[in-house]
């Protein structure tokens, strides 16, 4: 069966989305999102959609859906990459992206998770060096 | 209004409202529609065509490309046998919903549109238009 991959990167969990997704794939990725949160205790949750040249209705309500479910897990969803076509059409649409945090690219994205998560993501070596 | 290309897709799946979709951008990129009028027709295409799927029980997308004097547009049109829509002021309301949608499909897509028309009778079916002009 047909299925949008999800990496583990550290404590977070990232989705790229390249494909046209049918609706039937967009409610595969919610499920199996939802499934992986919760075994591998992830904190965190990025999906790119910089490869997304349309979000209608249904899935933004997917992305919406998942950042409460993840939520509900104890996990914060960033979504990145959204392009500005997709923003501009969504407003028109009218569709609340409510409780979605999104960030312009996967780095900001990143920072994002970790500072809402208390993660400042630099550690002050012995040697004053700071490494992220 | 004269029609220069006309093509049809029959909606049965959710993979088909995702060839609707990919046609109807195929076109408005034909068209030379820039990318923020391509993505509304299509955005709005893909709602209606999972309307046709969810509430019309499937049906048949044509894509024309329309030309009225200088302008020319993309106009695509969505026709079900489904149970019909008995109130349409009501269906175009943001949020109403008889499924498990959002509500935004009909009021959503018309507003992502330049011109709209509906047609639905009880028991029959429904037809729903788009339209939207290059440049505008």
């Amino acid at each position: 069966m047909e299925r949008i991959p999800i990496l583990k990167m550290g404590g977070f969990l990232l989705v790229t989305i390249q494909v046209d997704m049918h609706d039937r794939l967009a409610l595969t990725l919610q499920d199996d999102l939802t499934e992986q949160i919760v075994k591998w205790h992830a904190h965190g949750v990025l999906i790119d959609i910089s490869a997304l040249e349309m979000v209608d209705s249904f899935i933004g309500r997917m992305l919406s859906n998942i950042a409460n479910m993840a939520r509900l897990l104890d996990a914060e969803t960033v979504v990145v990459g959204m392009q500005p076509s997709v923003a501009i059409t969504l407003v028109e649409l009218g569709l609340p992206m409510k409780g979605i945090r999104t960030a312009l690219d996967v780095e900001k994205g990143m920072q994002t998770l970790r500072v809402s998560l208390g993660l400042n993501g630099y550690t002050q070596d012995a040697d004053g060096s700071t490494e992220i | 209004m004269e029609v220069q290309k006309s093509e049809t897709h029959e909606i049965r799946t959710s993979q088909d409202v995702v060839s609707v979709r990919q046609a109807v951008r195929r076109c408005a990129v034909e068209l030379g529609f820039n990318l923020v009028d391509q993505t509304k027709i299509v955005t709005a295409s893909s709602e209606l065509a999972r309307n046709t799927l969810d509430y019309g029980g499937g049906g048949i997308a044509t894509v024309d490309v329309v030309r009225n004097g200088s302008r020319s547009g993309l106009r695509v049109t969505f026709e079900d046998e489904g149970p019909g829509i008995a109130d349409l002021a009501q269906a175009l309301r943001d949020g109403f919903t008889t499924g498990g949608g959002m509500g935004l499909g009909l009021g959503g897509a018309k507003r992502l549109s330049n011109e709209f028309e509906i047609d639905s009778v009880v028991g029959r079916g429904t037809r729903v238009a788009i339209l939207r002009w290059k440049g505008l």
